[in-house]
């Protein structure tokens, strides 16, 4: 080696596919000046499943469960849009029981995801007991998901036209006293982290991101409101009973990774208080249309009618006609915001099923927002980011 | 400028606005969906983002649909969000087999991938994109997976092969042959039945 001539010195490194900080699989190339990232490439890709193609081949009622596999940490609020969108296309309007529900359950989901978000990011600089809390208080939320639709995870629970099945009894209890003692476990994260010297040191003024570059680069979400623009779906364009209900929208001021991290921690007691007031508010009633041309008649009546039993045989096979049509259906997903871009030929299946995941608008920004941090700063990023492969690859 | 109150009036103001640049525009099912000509896609995404009345300053999603069968066969949708307004819009482009769009990566940053998406999945070049790669499915992937003519199982698997110790790539073998079931059963009344239970829980 020449060592007269002191020359600057740039070197790749390869970064995953398989690491713990990635969050999935994310395979990063960057672009290093000693400890400093020059550029990031993100190959992303590596979960693809083809869940759009695949959809376009499936009835309605087969496509939901893909919808559970995408964001895999926040099930619910995926199938949730993809029930907005077909009931929007076959124009049906669902009872408010199955809005409380509906609306009961994103917020479940809400915390599970930033649970788990804002845990795993403290573990990655460095913080290791939040994550061991926080799962905790996640095994009783997904004990409530078994509860009402029998799996912990992949709940395939909202339906087109309402809610698969009622709550069991004592359900409704059961999360009361949840949310009436979860409130102490966030106290007990805030008291781990927001203080925390190291994780101040690891997260304020990383990947700061201003208003405008959130909104040029499509961010939605917390990340949008930690970067100072009061902008939630569940206000601005209100869908199922939000608009019924009180919750305040946080909004942070440096678009940080801290900033972010501050956004869901309030987020989860809004959600708290948004499950509080649907246990209050939820009317008895049912839980779906009963339409039996789009929701399975009960089964008692199929003991007794023919009719019945012709329905639910015909809905799980040949399913349902929706009318020809298009929509672009959106909610407010725990990462932001989840869309759905539907289009209906009339036919049992759906010609095309375009998913507008949140985190991959994120993911593209990661480039720009690692740009002259140094290498331990990208996972931090990464974290605060908020980011599930299942979703950004499809 | 007045500001547009319904979708209708919204519409109409962009058809003053762009006149040139519109094919054609509706609303249905409560969104506003216009259709502009292919080259001037940048100016009009330019113009409603810039716009005082509009300040479309967000673009959600860019994605591609395939209609097999139809002249021209695809389209590329654009789907905007104006923050201070409220407002939704989705803007489409019509576009042949091989034909390019020009790319709004220059207009909105967050274009670049849903672009390199678009290209891949379906094959439709961009023009002017800086980085126009591959970006969903493998490294050396051939074909464009979700044109409608591009089989559901694909042309090659992978497997790990124990004796060469690597990953091998075969021709995809199986041992059932794919079947899609016809569905477009003569079972009458199920149009109606929808439609009519539409009309009374929509009352």
């Amino acid at each position: 080696m020449e060592k007269d001539t002191p020359q600057k010195q740039s070197f790749t490194m390869n970064f995953g596919p398989q690491h713990p900080a990635a969050h999935g699989v994310l395979r990063l190339i960057l672009e290093m000046d000693g400890e400093v990232v020059e550029r990031a490439d993100p190959h992303i890709g590596l979960l693809h499943r083809g869940t759009e193609k695949l959809i376009e081949y499936k009835t309605y009622l087969q496509a939901i469960p893909y919808f559970d596999r995408l964001d895999y940490v926040s099930p619910m609020a995926q199938e949730h849009v993809f029930a907005l969108a077909v009931e929007k296309l076959l124009g049906l309007e669902i009872p408010v029981r199955a809005k409380y529900i509906r609306v009961l359950f994103c917020e479940i989901t809400r915390i599970l995801n930033h649970l788990l978000n804002i845990t795993t990011m403290a573990i990655d600089v460095g913080a290791m007991t939040p994550l061991l809390w926080g799962f905790e208080e996640r095994e009783i939320l997904m004990g409530f998901y078994e509860r009402v639709s029998g799996a912990r995870l992949h709940a395939n629970y909202f339906r087109p036209g309402g809610v698969h099945k009622d709550l069991p009894p004592g359900l409704a209890e059961d999360i009361m006293a949840f949310v009436n003692r979860f409130p102490k476990v966030i106290d007990d994260l805030e008291g781990l982290l927001t203080e925390n010297r190291i994780f101040k040191q690891r997260t304020v003024n990383i990947g700061a991101v201003t208003a405008e570059q959130a909104l040029d680069w499509g961010f939605t979400g917390p990340m949008l409101r930690a970067s100072n623009v009061a902008w939630d779906l569940r206000r601005n364009q209100p869908y199922e009973v939000y608009d019924q209900l009180e919750f305040f929208v946080p909004v942070g001021q440096n678009g940080d990774c801290y900033d972010r991290y501050l956004v869901r921690m309030e987020e989860m007691r809004q959600s708290v208080r948004i499950i509080k007031q649907c246990l209050e508010k939820m009317p008895e009633g049912p839980v779906k249309v009963d339409d039996y041309k789009v929701v399975p008649p009960p089964r008692v009546k199929m003991k007794t009618s023919m009719e019945a039993l012709i329905h639910h045989f015909k809905l799980y096979t040949e399913g349902y006609h929706v009318p020809k049509g298009e929509t672009y259906t959106i909610v407010e997903a725990p990462k932001g915001e989840f869309g759905v871009y539907l289009v209906s030929d009339g036919s049992n299946r759906p010609y095309r099923c375009k998913i507008r995941p949140p985190s991959f608008a994120f993911m593209q920004a990661f480039d720009f927002m690692t740009k002259g941090h140094m290498l331990a700063d990208v996972p931090s990023i990464i974290g605060s980011l908020d980011i599930v492969f299942g979703e950004i690859d499809r | 400028m007045v500001i547009p109150r319904t979708l209708k009036d919204l519409g109409r103001l962009i058809e003053e606005e762009i006149e040139t640049d519109l094919v054609s525009w509706s609303v249905e099912k409560g969104e506003l969906s216009l259709i502009v000509e292919r080259p001037a896609i940048t100016r009009v995404l330019t113009y409603l983002r810039d716009s005082e009345t509009f300040q479309f300053s967000q673009l959600m999603d860019v994605c591609g649909v395939d209609y097999l069968g139809r002249e021209p066969r695809f389209e590329v949708v654009y789907h905007l969000l104006s923050l201070v307004r409220n407002w939704r819009l989705r803007i489409k482009v019509q576009v042949e087999d091989g034909m390019p769009v020009p790319s709004v990566t220059s207009v909105y940053n967050c274009a670049n991938w849903w672009e390199r998406e678009v290209f891949d999945l379906y094959g439709i070049p961009f023009e002017d994109h800086p980085d126009l790669r591959r970006i969903l499915t493998d490294y050396g992937f051939e074909g464009h997976p979700l044109r409608k003519d591009f089989p559901l199982t694909g042309y090659v698997e992978v497997r790990y092969d124990e004796e060469q110790k690597r990953v091998v790539y075969e021709p995809v073998k199986l041992p059932q042959a794919f079947r899609t079931f016809d569905f477009e059963s003569p079972w009458e009344g199920m149009e109606t039945a929808v439609k009519a239970s539409a009309v009374k829980e929509g009352s």
